[in-house]
């Protein structure tokens, strides 16, 4: 037994779906990100959830979760910032942007700040490299990034430090 | 030198509105399109001969006519927003200044097939750009523009966004498929002759977004129109993006054809701190360097690149100055596909990470004198063996890297 449950909300949205697919199959990555964003993270309890609700095995759906990288199987950060690492990035200055935010946050590539504030990592090719280098806070794009525009940004998110 | 059929309402605020959007054309389509029959309307696009943006260049008419006419099941349209190919940034400026644009094309497209429902794969990264289009999908439903009478039609078409969730290789087609359908994003077995794309057994039309945003203006302004721009075999326009060392990166409209010198110098500003280039990387990071002594002649359509040793690819221009290192950006590129291989593949799932960490040895100053060949012996194992193209495209990439930058490879290993 799971003792996950989607929000009403949720629900609500899962049912609606249903009904846009030939096959509730379809519904795996949609249901994922429901828990995702409900959870800020997917544990094995929710997973088991799902698989309830679309016919099909835990493991199945563990499988397909840990193939994308979006997918958080771990508790991350209130703050997850994905700092693309990719080519017209990197020629952009992403490398400095990188040491920039490790010294300022005071973690490394892959850690999550000790008060659970910041998670930082590397992604690959954001779609934004016209503007490079580029990184998402949680689901938001900043581009052309700078120290100062890292400093501006980080400073004003009122967390609870 | 800047064409526009697929921006031309890029710069006009608020076009992303339907209010905005149909001031300015948006739409004007459909009472033709209803006018023609669904062989007519793929005639036209055969006619004008748009080839696919996504990468492939293949051609759309062609595609279309793979669905049977009087199918018995259900067709779908998909449209590939998955926009992952690095150096490519061009499909989301459509679904973030005009995406009514995009949903006029899925009207288009789905009344030439007869689907009735249209899935949009966005990229899980691109939120804003879903929220842009699903209000945009939202007012065209209001408006009666989409739902079970199009336009006032006997045609009832309904579009669903589906969010991605970070795997390079769901966009190529069929991953996206297999995502589509709730499973991991790998790629299909390609079938030995030409049949269309399968979505739970039914017969389905993948293309990219900007392909799809490409038919309102033919079927609007007739074939001959789009083909008055470009060349013979490539016609029309593309987004070319171009990144990296530019003074002016960013995303173009350019008729196919267009000098490839004439947009780095004269468009772009030129190299980004007046130094001199080095490469340039054409068509999206899976497509052959090119030197910078190779570009002279080089126009932007897919016969010359080709001719040339490379691709057109996404249209997405990496520009690499003389600071460059080529081991280095090419390390960058391998942990990239070290990572985004599927990893269906043994040639390809174990050869990416074997030249990643022969690259990152040598790059340590610890490299050998075989490194160079080992590299070359492996990316040869990678190549004709493998279920999908990611693997012979990232062969062709590494061989041009190293054999049109040999001394780099090589002043690091002594
Ligand atoms: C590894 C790989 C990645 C691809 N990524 C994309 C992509 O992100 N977007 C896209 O439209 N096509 C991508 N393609 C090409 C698609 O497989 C497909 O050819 C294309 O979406 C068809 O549309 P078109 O004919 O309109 O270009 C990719 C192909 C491969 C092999
Ligand atoms: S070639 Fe690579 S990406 Fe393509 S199916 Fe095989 S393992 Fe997957
Ligand atoms: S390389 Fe960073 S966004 Fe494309």
């Amino acid at each position: 037994m799971s003792r996950f449950g989607f929000n009403w909300e949720n629900e609500e949205k899962f049912d609606a779906l249903l009904e846009r697919y030939p096959d509730k199959q379809s519904l795996m990555l949609p249901a994922l990100w429901m828990v995702q964003y409900q959870e800020g993270w997917i544990s094995l309890d929710a997973i088991r959830f799902i698989a309830k609700k679309l016919e099909r095995t835990p493991m199945e759906v563990y499988s397909v979760a840990s193939f994308y990288t979006m997918f958080q199987l771990q508790p991350v950060g209130k703050y997850h910032i994905q700092l693309c690492r990719t080519l017209s990035c990197m020629l952009c200055g992403s490398k400095n942007i990188q040491e920039y935010l490790q010294y300022k946050l005071g973690i490394k590539v892959g850690e999550t700040t000790p008060d659970r504030q910041f998670t930082l990592s590397l992604v690959e090719c954001l779609g934004s490299c016209g503007t490079a280098p580029c990184m998402r806070l949680n689901d938001t794009y900043i581009e052309n990034l700078t120290p100062e525009k890292i400093d501006e940004i980080l400073d004003g998110l009122c967390h609870d430090r | 030198m800047i064409a526009k059929v697929v921006s031309k309402n890029f710069d006009i605020p608020n076009a992303h509105t339907l209010e905005i959007a149909r001031a300015n054309g948006r739409y004007a389509s459909l009472e033709k399109l209803f006018c023609l029959s669904p062989d007519e309307t793929i005639c036209e696009i055969e006619r004008s001969g748009l080839r696919g943006k996504g990468g492939g260049g293949a051609l759309t008419g062609e595609k279309w006519r793979l669905i049977p006419p009087q199918s018995s099941k259900p067709v779908y349209l998909v449209v590939n927003a998955d926009e992952g190919e690095p150096g490519t940034f061009k499909d989301r400026q459509i679904l973030e200044f005009d995406p009514h644009l995009l949903i006029e094309g899925i009207i288009c497209a789905s009344y030439a097939i007869n689907a009735h429902h249209a899935y949009v794969y966005i990229r899980g990264e691109y939120v804003f750009w879903m929220n842009r289009l699903q209000q945009a999908i939202d007012e065209a439903y209001a408006a009666g523009l989409l739902g079970n009478s199009v336009f006032g039609r006997d045609f009832s078409l309904h579009v669903t966004i589906h969010k991605g969730a970070g795997a390079y290789i769901c966009g190529e087609k069929t991953a996206l498929l297999e995502s589509l359908e709730g499973k991991r994003g790998h790629p299909r077995l390609k079938p030995k002759g030409k049949e269309p794309e399968w979505f739970f057994g039914n017969p389905t039309v993948v293309n990219n977004v900007e392909t799809i945003a490409s038919v309102p203006f033919i079927i609007r302004e007739g074939y001959a129109s789009y083909r008055a721009y470009g060349t013979e075999q490539s016609p029309g326009t593309m987004l070319f993006g171009i990144s990296g060392h530019v003074k002016k990166p960013g995303v173009y409209e350019l008729p196919y054809g267009t000098s490839m010198k004439r947009v780095i110098y004269e468009l772009c500003g030129g190299i980004k701190g007046d130094k001199n280039l080095k490469a340039i990387i054409p068509g999206g990071s899976s497509v052959q360097i090119l030197r910078a002594d190779e570009i002279d002649d080089i126009t932007l359509d897919y016969e010359c690149l080709k001719a040339h040793g490379s691709a057109l690819g996404t249209g997405g221009m990496i520009v690499l100055n003389e600071s460059v290192s080529i081991p280095e950006a090419m390390k960058n590129l391998f942990a990239f596909y070290h990572h985004e291989s599927c990893g269906q593949c043994t040639p390809c799932r174990e050869g990416t990470g074997w030249v990643d960490r022969i690259l990152a040895k040598i790059l340590a100053g610890k490299g050998s004198k075989e490194d160079y060949q080992t590299i070359l012996d492996a990316v040869d194992t990678m190549n004709g063996k493998t279920i999908c193209v990611f693997a012979p495209s990232v062969a062709f990439i590494a061989q041009s890297y190293l054999k049109k930058f040999r001394e780099e490879f090589e002043a690091l290993i002594k």
